[in-house]
């Protein structure tokens, strides 16, 4: 079978190869992604980071369904770690996930990092793009068990969320860098656990020392966010005076398990994703990810070509030997190979 | 490019614990396949859609109650209904040996019982798998 045809025609096994071949890096990939290339660009991309064990999957597994009562299709991206000794993984998010593997309006896609260090795969934004072009509404991008410093997610994701529970150490933590750094909405889950509420506190002393910096508008972009801020302040606990325009992260206590604040929850995600648009930031995003990503891959078809002609007519070992008797030194070299490479 | 051996890890039925199949998921892990596990108490069209998203080269289920008579072959059919026509499908759990031509004859590619050890099911999966 033509592989992206089908996809765009919604067979599911067709999409299911087609993350394969992505993620194993089949030749074949990079003609699948030229087809469907055209078509993303439509679903809205959400991520879900956070600590292990904070209910990144039980959360993701609720949104969805309320999602899908909004008659919204849904893809979701698990994340989880591969082993760095032996390559292998337990893939164990769709544990959570369950109810909705009948559901066709619903794809589950886990994947291993396979050796990536930002808390997603390599791979992981081209599957996005195959369950976009695929027709998903919503995409759901479930990073592994974040530490504080896996922000790859705001690379992939138009609204990242972050996932806290109470119980994990004092308000230093709260203020330090990375992983606080990335939330557009942050959900203090498991709220009925001891220290939630001071969880809550800390979060929201540390957001209100941020400086949301200004942010270019024309006079309908302006009133779009006027408004939408407005909604913002309505709908989380201490927004505070923030001024006009800007995005003041709300936090949301949540039960996952219980279903218990879910909805508030996606209408502040919906909110921040109706900000983005309003406020042409969005758009800012995504032609940053375009760009990225392209010269992301120049930079690795380069690299593999120059590379591959390298090792294939084998002068890398003779430039080894010349290096390591100090004949030359590998500055020198690469600056040659480079010189003949790219004339 | 990377060919990895991924196993969709499933529990069909009412079992009570999942220990045996924690343990599996585990061996085949330090294996270096990518092991998708789902739970206990999946049904078999949970099996089949899950096979198909997670496209797995490998099918490993586990029962001990005795339902495997039924609920090994009613996987098997669809998963090959949905058009995974290569992917392995093995079983294990508490099933006497009497029982096993007819799930191999279902299509249940080999059967391993209580005892076996987990170097066996890695051994067999890396000599049968389609990938």
């Amino acid at each position: 079978m033509d592989i992206a045809e089908e996809v765009l025609k919604g067979n599911r096994l067709a999409l299911s190869r087609a993350i394969t071949a992505i993620e194993n890096e089949y030749d074949e990939a990079t003609e699948i992604m030229k087809k469907l290339y055209p078509r993303t660009g439509h679903a809205f991309v959400l991520g879900v980071t956070g600590p292990p064990g904070a209910g990144k999957s039980t959360l993701t597994d609720k949104l969805a369904r309320e999602y899908r009562n909004q008659g919204k299709t849904v893809g979701i991206i698990a994340v989880d770690p591969t082993s760095p000794f032996t390559g292998g993984a337990i893939l164990g998010d769709r544990i959570r996930m369950n109810g909705l593997t009948l559901d066709e309006g619903v794809f589950i896609r886990s994947m291993g990092t396979r050796g990536s260090l930002g808390g997603l795969s390599h791979k992981t934004a081209d599957a996005v793009k195959a369950m976009d072009a695929f027709g998903k509404d919503v995409i759901f991008v479930e990073t592994v068990g974040v530490g504080q410093s896996e922000v790859d997610i705001v690379k992939a994701a138009d609204t990242t969320m972050v996932v806290l529970i109470p119980g994990m150490g004092d308000d230093i933590q709260a203020i330090k860098a990375g992983i606080l750094e990335i939330g557009d909405v942050f959900c203090v889950n498991k709220a009925d656990h001891d220290g939630a509420d001071k969880l809550v506190r800390e979060i929201n002393m540390m957001l209100d020392l941020d400086d949301h910096g200004p942010v270019q508008q024309n006079s309908t972009q302006k009133a779009l966010a006027d408004q939408f801020h407005h909604m913002a302040v309505g709908g989380s606990a201490a927004a505070g005076n923030a001024p006009l325009g800007y995005w003041r992260p709300p936090v949301d206590k949540v039960i996952a398990n219980q279903n218990i604040g879910v909805k508030e929850l996606i209408a502040d995600i919906e909110k921040h994703f109706a900000y983005i648009q309003a406020n042409g930031i969005l758009a800012e995003r995504r032609t940053k990810r375009t760009k990225d990503e392209m010269l992301d891959i120049l930079s690795s078809n380069i690299g593999k070509y120059i590379t591959g002609k390298i090792v294939d007519n084998g002068r890398l070992d003779g430039y080894v030997e010349k290096i390591k008797a100090r004949e030359t030194d590998p500055y020198t070299v690469v600056g040659d190979i480079m010189k003949e490479m790219l004339r | 490019m990377e060919k990895k051996i991924r196993v969709l890890v499933a529990k069909p039925g009412l079992d009570g614990h999942d220990r045996g199949a924690k343990v599996v998921a585990r061996a085949l892990r330090d294996a270096g396949f990518e092991v998708i596990y789902t739970g206990l108490r999946q049904t078999p069209e949970q099996i089949a859609e899950a096979a198909l998203q997670e496209d797995v080269n490998v099918v490993a289920m586990s029962i001990l109650s005795g339902a495997h008579g039924h609920l090994f072959p009613k996987v098997v059919n669809l998963v090959r209904e949905k058009g995974m026509d290569d992917v392995l499908i093995i079983g294990g759990g508490v099933i006497p040996d009497s029982d096993i031509p007819a799930l191999k004859e279902a299509g249940i590619a080999e059967v391993f019982t209580p005892g076996t050890p987990t170097t066996d099911v890695v051994k067999f999966i890396k000599e049968h798998v389609k990938l």
